[in-house]
């Protein structure tokens, strides 16, 4: 895989144009285009079935569109496949948990690390040389960077399917930024929380996507519109496959549009506070 | 080396105790480890001096002056002492609070001690800070440690711990031998700490502790109970707790042993295990909650670890009750309790962080008397403390082979304690504070002639012993006359692991009852096994079949008590007891006055006919936020 270019903050980093994904009849996307910045969060909100995990799982290479094209960084990725997509760092996390339950918490965000993991099955057994720098550089970013920041030294050793709903999703988080990832993708990371739990996710992925290590572009799929509005940069609107609009999350609101589609003619926060 | 061999004079003080032992250890011995990213962290004495130098020198460049003060809130981390020692060091006074203390709390304390500076841990207690700020004329500074979430704050008054020590490093370039002189000047009657002790009826009180007072008292436990400059000692209870500051600076400075900090305050428990301390200082509900946690485990274990723990528990019960009365112990006993150790108590003491343990306090609280036999049953070697923060944390201690679990032991040394014609408790040391803040009158009441009233009622027991009745304000009058201590009750009743804290009532009245709170996680384990659904805490505790359990309890704690001492009706609680509240104080006492008005309705209920009685009252969230909550409450009757 050819290193890509850089990209500068406020370029753009991601594009899909005219996604068109159908399944069977269904229209799942129906000319979608989205524009993500770098730098940014990029909500993209709608009913249940507007087709926004499709989105997701055509930019991270699960599903591929029958037409349109996706740039990252400017080059077509349209045939790469999800693991490619990862080794050029695009990451992400799932509605539905999809954790390795029998294992501990720490393995967990270890196997996230494994694209930067070059040394072999010889080198690796007699751990010496590069294979050890390479294991203590792993260890290092694993315990400051992201278990520091998640706030989950207590769970460590623990089993995952022994842990309650809110401290999963944090792992999983934590495995998706154990890529090191420059895009993560978000689908829901708050369903499902209690309201202190949604406070500190939503500090999370502010520190991930502002604090001057991570500087991580994020598209988010979520359905809390009170913390949607006051994260994002952008808010994209799908409807049943068919874009509504895209623009800041004041001029969203007052889109009569989206309100009509989504929102709801009720105050927009009244969806939890 | 034992600390009671160095001298303490008037002329000593804490810096100047510091500056000697950074000076004889060096880079050669660990001062204090911190466990962060995984990996425990050592620092020397080196490491120890050259942090609290600049600190300090950066806190003097900034302007803090001898006698100023400096608050202090955050988890046990290294930083929290090099500050505290930093202000020391440049004669300042160091003032903690309590890390979940609510933004009034922290508003009253950091107003009404006149804190110059604020240094605080994370963003959370820099926001507490900036809430404050134009409250609090005398506020001048805010310095943090952690980064984590700061990069939005650009306030000007805002500075990180190594800004500040940048700071001093220019300061020491201009004047190299200012730190040393600063020390220097101190002396042993200068104050060191103002310490605002947690109050069970009023506002907090401001006690000046001197140097002279916290480095006497250090000495005079250390004579008791000698530690050695190899021992490990965990620091996570809090600073603003005057238990930890006994341990932490007075003891542990005069030793040189290591103090350890866990990671995070949710690992500590097993960050203690893996230090395996050699002492060890904590209030009853630590032990309350080890005792609940092993308890809990034999219920949940295989029959046949069941079998071994109920052996290993009767040996040792026997073994302990023959120590306690003094007599000697048979050799087919000592066999007996050796098998009990290999299998059983060793593991436990190993799970518990207690397989190095030469000396366990408990105090700030009573403890109960099973909870007490517990630990000796264990082989735990766990003595109680008794003091208040007026005379430096500590005046009366259990000496080694004369523990009795229903004393506090007798005086250390050079400690002088009486009691008065009215049963109140009072004391006379080198320790005995300086007086209250700010308050004059409180002073006048608390220290007569050098001897310091405790608002305790006690006796001096025929062995010497002191025997610590309860609170003479809370001693209650039972219904033929006699004085009774809802303590006493209260723990008996905690050392069942379904129950996390009780209320018990009955001064004056007809007779006793109670107001119970559930330990959620236990009860909530229970009910899983016994297939209760329950969606939160409220349902729980008022489930009938929870209410049996919680009767089963009340019996058992009942028995052997006289007739008109028993609970009759108990209610249990839709919540825990908590400190935001104001329920409890920060060192978890129950403030018996404000509850009683808080929860009068439950009152009235216990003492008439009702059978459910409606609340409607508010419950406030650690981050201020208010929730009501209406519910019945059930009134249910003891079988006596």
């Amino acid at each position: 895989m050819a290193q890509l270019p850089d990209v500068k903050e406020g370029e753009t980093l991601l594009k899909l144009e005219d996604i068109h994904m159908y399944f069977g009849k269904v229209a799942a996307l129906n000319g979608v285009s989205l524009e993500v910045k770098k730098g940014e969060i990029h909500s993209i909100i709608g009913p249940n079935g507007a087709g926004k995990t499709v989105m997701m799982n055509c930019i991270n290479g699960l599903y591929r569109p029958q037409k349109g094209n996706i740039y990252y960084k400017g080059q077509k990725i349209n045939h790469l496949k999800p693991y490619q997509r990862a080794q050029l760092g695009i990451s992400r996390t799932f509605q539905k948990i999809e954790l390795f339950g029998g294992m501990s918490v720490l393995d967990n965000i270890r196997l996230g690390r494994h694209i930067h993991l070059k040394s072999g099955i010889i080198s690796g057994s007699i751990y010496v040389g590069k294979t050890r720098q390479e294991e203590l550089k792993s260890r290092k970013f694993i315990e400051e960077e992201i278990i520091d920041l998640l706030e989950i030294e207590s769970i460590r050793d623990k089993t995952v399917h022994m842990l309650p709903y809110g401290l999963q999703k944090r792992v999983e988080l934590g495995r998706a930024l154990a890529l090191n990832p420059e895009l993560l993708l978000l689908d829901e990371p708050l369903a499902g929380l209690n309201l202190e739990e949604v406070e500190d996710m939503a500090r999370f992925i502010l520190d991930i996507n502002e604090e001057e290590r991570w500087k991580v572009t994020c598209i988010l799929v979520e359905h809390d519109m009170g913390v949607v509005m006051d994260i994002s940069h952008r808010v994209f609107v799908l409807n049943f496959g068919n874009p509504i609009m895209d623009g800041p999350p004041e001029k969203v609101q007052k889109n009569p549009d989206v309100i009509n589609a989504y929102l709801g003619t009720e105050d927009l926060y009244a969806t939890r506070r | 080396m034992a600390g009671a061999q160095i001298e303490i004079t008037k002329d000593l003080t804490i810096p100047k105790l510091f500056l000697k032992q950074c000076r004889k250890y060096g880079k050669n011995k660990v001062a204090m480890r911190e466990k962060e990213f995984g990996i425990w962290r050592p620092y020397t004495w080196q490491d120890y001096y050259d942090n609290v130098k600049y600190l300090c020198l950066g806190m003097v460049s900034l302007g803090l002056k001898r006698g100023d003060k400096v608050a202090m809130i955050g988890d046990n981390r290294p930083e929290g002492l090099w500050a505290e020692m930093a202000a020391l060091c440049a004669g300042g006074i160091a003032v903690w609070l309590f890390q979940d203390c609510m933004i009034d709390e922290v508003k009253y304390i950091v107003d009404h001690s006149d804190a110059k500076f604020f240094v605080g841990e994370t963003q959370e207690e820099v926001d507490k800070a900036l809430a404050i700020k134009d409250e609090c004329p005398h506020l001048q500074w805010v310095i943090w440690d952690d980064p984590k979430g700061m990069r939005n704050y650009h306030q000007d008054f805002l500075m990180s711990i190594p800004e500040v020590q940048k700071r001093g490093r220019e300061l020491e370039k201009q004047k190299p031998d200012l730190f040393e002189k600063m020390i220097e000047e101190g002396h042993g009657d200068d104050i060191c700490l103002l310490f605002y002790t947690s109050g069970t009826t009023a506002l907090p009180k401001g006690a000046l502790l001197s140097h002279w007072n916290m480095l006497t008292m250090g000495r005079n436990l250390m004579s008791v109970d000698a530690c050695y400059d190899t021992d490990d000692f965990v620091s996570y209870l809090p600073f603003a707790w005057i238990g930890e500051q006994m341990m932490s600076i007075s003891c542990g400075l005069q030793v040189g042993y290591t103090l350890n900090f866990p990671e995070e305050p949710e690992t500590a428990q097993e960050n203690i295990r893996e230090i395996g301390p050699h002492v060890m200082f904590a209030p009853p509900r630590l032990y309350e909650g080890m005792t609940r946690r092993v308890q809990v485990k034999y219920i949940d274990s295989t029959w046949i670890k069941r079998k071994f723990y109920e052996f290993a528990t009767k040996v040792g019960y026997n073994v302990a009750n023959l120590k306690f009365e003094k007599k000697p112990i048979p050799w087919y006993w000592k066999f007996l309790n050796w098998i009990a150790y290999i299998t059983v108590q060793k593991k436990l003491k190993d799970h518990l962080g207690m397989s190095r343990l030469r000396h366990a306090y408990t105090g700030g609280a009573a403890m109960g008397p099973d909870h007490f036999r517990f630990f000796h049953a264990l082989g735990v070697n766990l003595k109680q403390i008794y003091g208040q923060t007026e005379i430096a944390g500590i005046s009366i201690v259990h000496r080694d082979g004369d523990v009795k679990f229903d004393t506090v032991g007798t005086p250390i040394p050079q400690t002088e304690v009486r009691i008065t014609e009215e049963g109140e408790i009072i004391s006379k040391s080198p320790s005995v504070f300086q007086g209250y803040y700010k308050n004059e009158e409180a002073t006048r009441k608390t220290l007569v002639d050098g001897w310091l009233y405790s608002g305790d009622r006690g006796f001096i027991d025929e062995d010497g012993h002191l025997v610590v009745f309860d609170r003479s304000k809370d001693v209650m009058t039972l219904s033929d006359g006699r004085p009774f201590s809802p303590q006493y009750l209260e723990t008996r009743l905690k050392f069942s692991p379904y129950i996390q804290e009780a209320w018990v009532i009955g001064d004056k009245r007809p007779y006793v009852t109670a107001v119970m709170c559930i330990d959620y996680q236990v009860v909530g384990k229970w009910a899983d096994d016994h297939k209760i659904n329950y969606t939160s805490y409220m349902e729980l505790s008022q489930d009938p079949r929870v209410y049996d359990l919680v009767q089963k309890q009340i019996e058992e704690a009942n028995k052997d008590l006289p007739d008109v001492a028993k609970i009759r009706k108990f209610v249990n609680l839709y919540k825990a007891f908590d400190a935001d509240d104001d329920e409890l104080t920060r060192t978890s006492k129950l403030r018996r006055a404000f509850v009683a008005e808080r929860y009068k309705d439950i009152v009235g209920a216990l003492y008439s006919d009702v059978d459910v009685v409606h609340m409607d009252t508010t419950i406030t969230y650690e981050d201020g936020r208010e929730q009501r909550i209406k519910t019945d409450l059930r009134v249910q009757k003891v079988n006596v």
